[in-house]
């Protein structure tokens, strides 16, 4: 029995280090590669030691999926690729590859230069691992070789996320990486066509929530910070580089210019800066809006939007900040912050959410004072907002992608094992049918399949059997048809039985069956055989009954014979033949002769 | 070579015998030779091709048609059967060619044709013949066992057509006849609906789709669909094409308009509920579809189902939010709920939106009916289109349900937000249309009046439309309202007349939430007095518009008015009068006492002081001339000030006024000793009453095109006049006596006027006893013969012993006019630019009851040297506020040589006429039609009138610097 099996070697029933096995039809696809924020040791990586304890990958793995750059989907990769050994092809969409490397070298400088840790990947070997990587275009189907074939769709979340459908012969998986079915200010909502996979594998960060409609928050947004910046105070937004911080951006340009505002807009620089680039590049991958007006003015050339500078936090006068890190932990956002929080007019909007034991978690909390480092506390009299923008499906979106691909199977990863539950149960009970999966990490899924075989039929059979039936063929109401099933090599063929003879060089032989009767007749052999000619001839009417030169009567194809028996003359022995494909029915109500 | 020596050989046999059939043989006989030629398929597509490009006359169709068929015969190449095939389509809509003689040719084609593309075609042309001749059944019964008999083929090109066939050609009235000889194909005593319903399940999904399009045509032709198809419908809405999908749409929704109250089983429960709630569901499910084109449509179609249960309907705009499997509120209702705990705009507090209760899991239903939030994915939706059609959709289905226009009023306010103008727009307007149902709270005025900060002028101005329709609840929103305008009004100054007639819907609909403030409005005090505010300060103006406009309905607040308010009420009530109502001030009863008497009275008696003035006029054929002509111009003054008085009668009295005026003119002209003198002494007369009739021209086409409401009778009046003023002209002509020539001619052009005056309005010359036309047409068969002189004579007398038909009065005539806004003419700074070079004026204007100002409004320049240009705005530069009234916001590109000093040029807008599209709709319009004959001079003038008053801008071309 064909079978499809997936083993989550990260990602399994946890958010981070995304790394999904999977094999289908003899080839084996690694999906994502991606590391564990939260860790600092050897669980930072996924294992894969699973794979083979010793030695490259290239001959385990045909092939290695990235979805979109964010490091728990990536942040392995060189790792993998330079340090365990994997020269394979890596495939990721055009944006992903330019932005990737970006984000890879950031993760070294901080891993390596500020925490210095030693045996990590370097600089050269990132830049080896991006050689490895094949671009990938959407919907464009990309032979892996001469079976696998792959194909991305697009998948929202952040610039140049990718859904991937993965096939071979018949059998076919669609991962989705981090996708988002509502889309925002810079990027489209995810779509997949009904391309009913065998299984579906997505992600479920946010299974048991649904979300509220995204215009009240961005107006909420927008008004806080136009009433802030109104009143003459300055606001601060930590950002993390990518992704959410370009939403803003865009949300904040185009509020600017629609209301005629003239506070000036700064966006840190660095890795930013370097991203931005890129966002203008990849207009294909943005939302419809964006698109659509990029020739009069591509919306990531900001016009209000300028380069920040340190001495600028201490200008007079309102303005919006955009800085990193996003939670206030350190960095240029904390710098400034701490030159802002004594004033009340002034506001912080926190974007996203904020681990514990950050400066950004404690302001959330409400708190009043916070200790800096040197004893010194700082009292915070800005006002602190919190503004949730997250790019992932929620239930509801889940839901709709299901209804959208039609899967056989759904397997739940990327997200917290007790949400995945209710989920699970839910899909289930609302898709009859579907069967649902969540795996921990490790944990292998065997998904049987039923893949269909292609055969090859001659056109002459067909054609000869199409004239038989009626003029269409109908997919939904079966047909039998005589023909010989020829296998040979790696091929199916069906062909008529006379080809494969041909073909096979074989003879054919004749299946005929007999069968004697006894009568009793005192005539001679000549004349009982005319008598039974004569009789059948008046019995059968409507066959053609003949009497043969040789001694024979032939009814239809049926051969009768007459012989005496070796003891009794009187007894005569009719001598019955026929071939397999005739019902001998009417002969043998023929046998009771007149006497 | 086979074909090619063919076709060689048959010609010399066959031209001689076409010649004789046609009559016009040039075209057919042409292609004839062609065709023979063609060496090749290729050779003879491409004639055939060439040929396409040429229209055929109507009578040379047939013969062309014969050539056609006798070569698809000969042809063996099935590309160019194909196109032969579709020339004959295209032939059979030739007009005044009936196609019914070709369908037994192409019907015996279609048995004998092998390529299944050739077949499609043919079946294609056999629609086009059905489609022109709908009247005939015999035919219609034949097309359809043609089709019949061509649904089983293999190719889903034929199975395409005959389903289209079906749909076009299906009779409506009943199941097929049974006349088709006693069942003699089995098809065709089946009826059409279940025919086509066989090939909702092809296994093409065009075919499919093809079929769902048959189905709906018979619904549009008037058939009544089966329920019975409504499963089917459902069951293709998840079809795994679009195009299926959206046509299915369509299908179920056009089975729920027609089974509304009909019950049906929800599937998986014992449940039952009505047809239109299952079907809205199932449409609303369809909002989240794959493809965008879908999601359009449906979200289209959900507006115009009115007859849903509430219950369902509020739904729609539900979600049901929930994180980690809490309950969660939605930030509409966290609003709602702030607002009303009185905590509005305190700062918020993290973790506000916590979620709170726990969700019993087994009860969430994540996609169920799919009604669930609909609106919510609608308007959140990637593409623009989705989302406007969405914002439609609520808006028609909270006009006819005002509990959830007030449900869905958060959503739209969200929409205000979105990053498409238009959507924007939409939104807003869509707003306002809603807005009688709906009295906005604090917060969501303050999410409103946000947008008017917005940068584009057609979102302020369609915002301010809006404030002038809502209603808010408390007077802290009448406050925050003006001061909002206000900022509006110091950011963009231009808006300032927008932003007065808001604040004067604002009060004149909130008088008691203004009253408690107006001391503060006024920053008036109880004991100290206050400087008194700039009287040119629009904000000021503003303020005192809001607070004018309260006291009309709410006679305590002149109370609290300070002296300077009074004075200030006074020039404001003279110099902006359309914005500050009459008021009733203490003290002043004198004044103000008239203008407040009831107005409906007023206009009652002004109307019936107009019907009285003219019936007085009519009496005017009984007196001698001088009290006539006294009389009429006593009347054309009343009128005049009537006019002026009472706006709602303004375009009526002055109609007439023009209309008398005109009389007057003719009156004059035709004075008895003018004409009794010889000739050749009195040419200043002869100028005085050329002069009049070129201005009596001139008044009737202003009549006949300036003025809305008319009815083909005044239409009638008018031309009549213009009869005579022509006829009076042709008179002059002949005394001037310069030749026979022209004479002739020009009595030869009126007489056919006269004609054509009597066909266009044959139904209304009954009212026109006894006036000059019906003279005239009494006599006309002898004027015909008549010489010119003759001809002048009687003219003459006519025109001098025949009555004014009486002016009868349509119920509301409306004058066209427009003022010029920008440029104000008062600038002193000339504009500048560099001669030769092109610099753009922005005029913005308005338009009241002009009738397709896109084609017809056009701006004129005029240079201190007497040049003068006219630009065509365009069309994209008028827009709509409101019904009867258009804006036209344009740029206009002046350009000239160098001039020393700067000078002044008049821009004005004109309204272009010509009488070929003149708006006399019925006979006018079928005569014009059918004209093929001699098309009097009438038809074909063309000219402008004025429209507005001229403004002058001030502009200095320098020269160009070398």
């Amino acid at each position: 029995m064909p079978e499809i099996k997936v083993t989550p070697l990260g990602a399994g029933q946890d958010v981070g280090r995304s790394c999904i096995l999977v094999s289908i039809g003899g080839k084996n696809i690694m999906l994502d590669c991606g590391m564990h924020m939260g860790y600092n040791d050897d669980r930072r990586f996924p294992d894969f030691s699973y794979i083979t304890q010793n030695g490259r990958l290239t001959e385990f793995l045909d092939c290695v999926i990235i979805s979109h750059f964010h490091l728990d989907h990536c942040g392995a990769l060189p790792y993998m690729s330079e340090m365990v050994g994997y020269d394979g092809p890596i495939y990721m969409t055009h944006p992903t590859k330019a932005i990737c490397p970006i984000l890879l070298e950031d993760f070294r400088k901080i891993t390596v230069d500020k925490k210095g840790e030693t045996n990590f990947f370097t600089s050269q070997m990132i830049k080896d691992c991006m050689k490895k990587v094949v671009p990938l275009n959407l919907h464009q189907t990309v032979q892996v070789d001469d079976e696998l074939e792959i194909k991305a769709y697009y998948a929202g979340h952040v610039l140049g996320a990718a859904m991937v459908q993965i096939k071979v012969g018949s059998e076919s998986v669609v991962y989705t990486g981090d996708y988002n079915m509502t889309p925002d200010r810079h990027l489209g909502a995810a779509w997949i066509d009904k391309c009913r996979p065998d299984i579906l594998i997505s992600e479920s960060t946010y299974a048991t929530t649904i979300r509220d409609s995204k215009r009240c928050r961005e107006r909420d947004f927008l008004k806080k910070v136009h009433e802030t910046v109104e009143r003459g105070g300055k606001v601060l937004i930590p950002v993390f580089a990518l992704g959410r911080a370009q939403e803003l951006c865009i949300l904040l340009e185009t509020f600017w210019e629609r209301m005629n505002l003239k506070a000036p807009i700064y966006f840190s620089t660095g890795l930013t800066e370097k991203a931005n680039h890129y966002y203008k590049l990849f207009i294909t991958w943005t939302n419809q809006k964006i698109r659509k007006t990029f020739v009069q003015r591509n919306m990531f050339e900001f016009k209000h939007i300028k380069a920040f500078d340190r001495s600028y936090a201490d200008n007079p006068g309102p303005m919006v900040v955009f800085a990193t890190p996003g939670m206030l932990h350190a960095g240029q956002s904390l710098q400034i912050f701490k030159k802002w929080a004594g004033n009340e007019k002034n506001m912080v909007i926190m974007p996203g959410y904020c681990v514990q034991g950050t400066v950004g978690h404690k302001l959330l909390s409400g708190q009043k004072k916070l200790e800096m480092e040197g004893r010194t506390t700082l009292e915070v009299k800005l006002q602190v907002e919190y503004m949730s923008f997250s790019a992932h499906a929620d239930a509801k979106g889940i839901m709709q992608l299901i209804r959208m691909a039609e899967p056989r199977n759904v397997m739940l990863v990327h997200g917290e094992a007790k949400k995945m539950e209710f989920l699970k149960d839910k899909i289930e009970q609302e898709f009859t049918g579907i069967s649902c999966f969540m795996p921990a990490n490790g944990e292998t899924t065997t998904i049987p399949t039923n893949p269909s075989v292609p055969v090859d039929i001659s056109l002459n059979l067909l054609k000869r059997e199409a004239a038989f039936g009626g003029p269409l063929p109908d997919p939904k109401k079966p047909r039998t048809m005589h023909g010989t099933l020829i296998m040979k090599d790696s091929s199916l063929r069906l062909v008529s039985p006379e080809q494969a003879l041909k073909e096979l060089d074989l003879n054919e032989h004749q299946l005929r069956f007999t069968c004697r009767v006894q009568l009793q007749d005192p005539y001679s052999d000549t004349d009982t055989l005319s008598r039974v000619y004569n009789h059948l001839k008046s019995v059968l009417k409507g066959y053609t009954v003949q009497h043969l030169p040789d001694g024979t009567v032939m009814v239809e194809s049926i051969v009768l014979k007459v012989s005496s028996s070796a003891e009794d003359p009187n007894t005569k022995v009719v001598l019955l033949s026929w071939s397999y494909q005739v019902t001998p029915g009417c002969t043998i109500q023929g046998s009771q002769l007149p006497h | 070579y086979t074909s090619h020596l063919r076709i060689e050989q048959h010609p010399h046999e066959e031209v001689p015998a076409k010649k004789l059939r046609l009559t016009k043989p040039s075209k057919s006989a042409a292609l004839h030779v062609d065709l023979c030629k063609a060496s090749s398929p290729t050779d003879a597509l491409q004639y055939l091709l060439q040929f396409a490009r040429k229209p055929v006359e109507a009578d040379s169709v047939e013969g062309v048609v014969r050539i056609l068929l006798e070569h698809y015969y000969k042809e063996t190449d099935s590309s160019v059967r194909l196109k032969i095939a579709s020339l004959l389509g295209l032939l059979s809509k030739t007009q005044g060619f009936t196609p019914d003689c070709i369908v037994d040719d192409v019907i015996n084609t279609l048995n004998s044709e092998r390529s299944h593309q050739v077949l499609a075609q043919l079946l294609d042309t056999l629609l086009v013949i059905g489609t022109q001749v709908p009247e005939s059944l015999n035919m219609r019964h034949r097309l359809i066992d043609v089709a019949c008999k061509h649904l089983t083929d293999t190719y889903f090109g034929v199975r395409n057509k005959c389903l289209q066939l079906f749909g076009c050609l299906g009779s409506v009235d009943k199941p097929l006849p049974r006349e088709s000889e006693g069942g003699g194909t089995g098809m065709a005593a089946k009826d059409v609906q279940s025919i086509i319903s066989d090939y909702f399940g092809d296994q093409d999904p065009r075919v499919r789709t093809a079929a769902i399009k048959a189905m709906l045509q018979l619904h549009e032709r008037g058939m009544k669909l089966q329920q019975i198809i409504y499963n089917q419908a459902c069951k293709l809405l998840s079809d795994d094409y679009e195009q299926v999908r959206s046509a299915a749409v369509q299908m179920v929704w056009v089975l729920s308009q027609l089974y509304p109250e009909s019950i049906v089983p929800i599937p998986s429960s014992n449940e039952k509920i009505r047809l239109v709630d299952d079907s809205f569901g199932k449409i609303c499910h369809m909002v989240s579809d794959g493809s965008w084109v879908v999601r359009v449509q449906a979200a289209k179609l959900l507006g115009s189902m009115q007859q849903v249960s509430p219950h369902f309907l509020e739904q729609t705009l539900d979600k049901k939010l929930m994180s980690d499997l809490r309950r969660k509120r939605t930030a509409h209702e966290r609003a709602k709920e702030l607002y009303s705990s009185g905590e509005f705009s305190s700062g918020r507090k993290w973790a506000d939106d916590a979620p709170k209760e726990k969700v019993d899991t087994t009860a969430v239903n994540l996609i169920d009916s799919g009604a669930c939030g609909a609106f919510v994915h609608g308007l959140e939706d990637e593409m623009y289109e989705v989302r406007i059609a969405a914002v439609e959709a609520l808006c028609a289905l909270a006009q006819s349900s005002p509990s959830f226009a007030e449900k869905c009023l958060d959503f739209l306010v969200d929409m205000f937000n979105d990053e498409i103008e238009e959507v924007r727009l939409q939104s807003i307007h869509v707003l306002r249309q809603i807005s009688t149902h709906i009295t906005l709270r604090e917060d969501q005025l303050d999410t409103v009046l946000a947008v008017l900060e917005d940068s584009s002028r057609d979102i302020r101005e369609a915002l301010h439309e809006l404030l002038c329709y809502t209603n808010v609840s408390t007077k802290e929103c009448i406050q925050l309202a003006l001061l909002e305008l206000l900022k509006n009004l110091t950011k963009y100054p231009t808006d300032r007349n927008s932003v007065w007639k808001c604040l004067k819907f604002l009060g004149s609909r909130h008088p008691t939430l203004v009253l408690p403030i107006v001391p503060e409005l006024l920053s008036t005090h109880p004991y100290f007095d206050t400087p008194e505010p700039d009287m040119d300060d629009p904000a000021y103006i503003a303020v005192l518009v809001l607070v004018f406009n309260a006291a009309k309905s709410c006679p305590t607040m002149t109370a609290l008015f300070s002296d300077h308010t009074f004075r200030h009420y006074a020039y404001l009530r003279d110099s902006l009068s359309h914005l500050v109502p009459p008021l009733r001030l203490p003290g002043r009863k004198l004044t103000s006492a008239p203008e407040a008497s009831g107005l409906a009275s007023s206009v009652e008696s002004a109307q019936n002081f107009l019907k009285e003035s003219l019936t007085r006029v009519c009496s005017v054929q009984q007196l001698d001339a001088p009290g006539a002509q006294s009389l009429l111009e006593f009347t054309i003054r009343d009128l005049q000030r009537l006019g002026e008085l009472q706006t709602e009668l303004a375009g009526t009295a002055d109609f007439c006024a023009t209309y008398l005026h005109c009389q007057l003119l003719l009156m004059k002209a035709l004075q008895d000793k003018l004409w009794s003198v010889a000739v050749p002494l009195y040419l200043k007369q002869n100028a005085m009453v050329s002069g009049a009739a070129a201005q009596v021209l001139e008044e009737t086409y202003k009549l006949e095109f300036l003025y809305s409401g008319l009815e083909s009778r005044q239409i009638a009046s008018i031309h009549h006049v213009r009869l005579q003023a022509k006829a009076l002209q042709l008179v002059l002509l002949a005394r001037t006596r310069r030749g026979v020539e022209p004479l002739l001619s020009a009595c030869e052009k009126f007489l056919h006027e006269v004609d054509a005056f009597q066909r266009l309005f044959v139904t209304e010359l009954p009212h026109f006893q006894d006036s000059f036309v019906d003279k005239l047409l009494d006599i006309m068969p002898r004027l015909a013969g008549s010489k010119p002189a003759d001809l002048v004579k009687i003219l003459q007398t006519t025109l001098r012993h025949s009555c004014f038909p009486q002016l009868k009065l349509p119920e509301q005539i409306r004058r066209a006019t427009a003022a010029i806004i920008e440029p104000t003419g008062e600038s002193d700074n000339p504009l500048r630019f560099t001669s030769g070079l092109v610099v753009a004026l922005d005029v913005d204007a308005t338009l009241e009851h002009v009738q397709d100002p896109q084609t017809t409004v056009k701006v004129q320049v005029l240079y201190p040297d007497g040049q003068s240009h006219v630009i065509q705005p365009k069309p994209a530069d008028f827009r709509k506020p409101g019904p009867g009234r258009h804006r036209l916001i344009t740029q206009v590109y002046l350009s000239h040589s160098a001039w020393t000093e700067p000078c002044q040029i008049d821009v004005k807008l004109l309204l272009a006429y010509s009488s070929s599209t003149s708006r006399s709709l019925g006979p006018r319009s079928a005569w014009n039609e059918s004209t093929e004959g001699p098309t009097p001079l009438e038809s074909t003038i063309e000219g402008t009138i004025p429209l507005s008053k001229p403004v002058k801008v001030f502009i200095m071309p320098k020269p160009a610097r070398r």
